[in-house]
């Protein structure tokens, strides 16, 4: 999609620095906490830059309206949404079409990742809610889900985390935000597992060379390696605060 | 809220080894490759009332797509474009699996797969429809129609919006004193100008096979897909993995290049059934 860059806004410097002042291999800031809930069996708060998504999570556990539960595996089920007051211009809080998508492709992201094999009949719940939005919400709900999901002690195969790359005045750069996401030529969202190897949510908004994609999804891999130690840092402290022996 | 589908086609264990056993040999149980897809023919001009229409059958998979074209305003922030739309219905004929209601989020994802991949390399080019800069635009509604689900839906969609946008006419119509836009229905005026075509590939993973085009029975046994969209160029316009699996980063890689190469023959199909009919 074409939108015109307004007047003056540099996406990308003489010196190959961004608007921001990121490197193009540069995550922004990264926060991540556990156990933000009482309510909840697990909960957690990422925040990539402005970007802040919380999740919840509830379950395994019998739902309160009765509805089919699969025999053999737990069934997820995953609302990704946005904040009325997360954008620049007030989100009319109903679920959008982009939001539908949305929950499903992370429901997708996260379903090959759970155990769901261990809990038949019952149902696992991951709400997910993007508080402010400034680029990347979808791999920072992942993030958010990956934590909330080992807060609550969900049995999973891995940790997962997610960034966006994209292409910026024709450079890759990794975790873009809502500037570089607008008037950027690509969108490239990746959730993977790093530890077994897997990806798990795969999208491309915008036009890439066979060649540039590989470089990409490379660059998208090396920092969601990066993005799941951090998990693992957090919950591993999140433990110890607990009062569990350190590890 | 999206929920793990809870009616899953149940497709017996012992037809998936023998998928398997036969992908390992090179062949699928339809006698095809692994990197074919199934017979394509493309009918356009299917809907008189439409502005542009297309029936596409992909194997015995049958998807239906109407353009409609209307007088409207501009999006604020893009004062100077067209505007866009496209819906799917997977109407309840199609399919046992498929209920009446609104479009839940298979349609929603279809829908939006198919709009970013024209959307992102401006397919349609939305500037030649402007009529009035900043006030009135044509709005191009793209309906998708699912007619018989025989599996991947994703290419008989695209298949068929770009035939319809392809055998698609703006309307005639006449400019008031009072500065209102009367459209002549029926008088097929200018067609639309397409900048590239775009077809999207389907591929399935079935156990460590990568499998174009998968039929119902593929889809119900897969591990997971993925939807690369393609333009005359070459270029990748677009991707979603789709369902309940995940891919390695050399299975990504393998995909494209099977993408790739399909897209041809789709392109080939879409221009044999546009030829003659765009002067």
């Amino acid at each position: 999609m074409v939108v015109k860059k307004p007047e003056g806004l540099v996406l990308i410097t003489p010196e190959g620095l961004r608007h921001d002042g990121r490197r193009p291999d540069e995550l922004r800031p990264i926060k991540m906490e556990v156990g933000i809930f009482k309510n909840a069996d697990g909960s957690a708060m990422v925040e990539y830059g402005k970007t802040r998504v919380i999740a919840a999570v509830y379950g395994p556990r019998e739902p309160i309206q009765k509805f089919p539960l699969l025999p053999d595996k737990a069934t997820l089920r995953v609302r990704y949404h946005m904040a009325p007051f997360s954008t620049e211009e007030r989100k009319n809080p109903a679920p959008s079409r982009r939001e539908i998508e949305l929950s499903k492709v992370i429901r997708e992201a996260l379903e090959p990742i759970v155990l769901t094999e261990e809990y038949p009949r019952t149902v696992i719940d991951i709400f997910l809610e993007v508080i402010q939005a400034d680029g990347g919400t979808r791999t920072a709900a992942v993030t958010a889900a990956s934590l909330a999901l080992a807060d609550a002690g969900v049995p999973m195969r891995a940790l997962v985390g997610g960034v966006a790359v994209g292409k910026v005045d024709g450079v890759l750069v990794v975790d873009i935000d809502e500037t570089e996401d607008m008037y950027g030529e690509a969108d490239l969202p990746v959730a993977a597992a790093p530890d077994i190897g897997l990806v798990t949510l795969l999208q491309l908004n915008g036009v890439m060379t066979r060649e540039e994609f590989s470089r990409a999804l490379d660059m998208a891999l090396t920092a969601i390696s990066k993005i799941v130690e951090m998990e693992k840092r957090t919950l591993r402290s999140g433990y110890v605060e607990a009062g569990g022996s350190e590890l | 809220m999206s929920i793990s589908p809870f009616r899953p086609p149940i497709t017996p264990l012992i037809v998936k080894e023998n998928y398997l056993a036969m992908l390992g040999k090179g062949v699928r149980p339809d006698n095809r490759d692994l990197k074919t897809p199934r017979l394509i023919e493309i009918k356009t001009g299917v809907v008189e009332k439409a502005e542009g229409s297309a029936l596409v059958k992909l194997g015995d998979t049958q998807v239906m797509a109407g353009v409609k074209i209307d007088v409207g305003a501009p999006f604020k922030d893009t004062p100077d474009q067209g505007v866009l739309m496209v819906h799917a219905e997977f109407v309840p004929l199609a399919s046992p699996l498929f209920e009446p209601g609104p479009p839940d989020e298979n349609a929603i994802e279809l829908a939006r797969i198919v709009d970013r991949s024209l959307r992102e390399v401006n397919a349609v080019d939305l500037g030649s429809l402007v009529i009035r800069k900043g006030e009135k635009v044509w709005t191009l509604w793209v309906d998708i129609y699912v007619l018989d689900h025989n599996g991947n839906l994703y290419d008989a969609s695209m298949l068929a919006s770009m035939a319809a946008l392809l055998d698609a006419r703006l309307p005639d119509f006449e400019e008031l004193e009072t500065g209102e836009i009367v459209v002549k229905r029926g008088v097929r005026g200018e067609p639309l100008k397409i900048t590239t075509k775009v077809v999207t590939v389907t591929i399935a993973k079935i156990g460590r096979y990568l499998i174009v085009d998968p039929n119902l029975e593929e889809e119900s046994i897969a591990d997971v897909k993925l939807v690369v969209a393609v333009d005359e160029k070459g270029r990748i316009v677009g991707m979603q993995k789709s369902g309940a699996g995940g891919l390695t980063h050399a299975e990504i890689e393998a995909a494209l290049d099977l993408a790739r190469e399909a897209s041809t023959v789709y392109f080939k199909a879409l221009e044999e059934a546009i030829a003659g009919r765009r002067g």
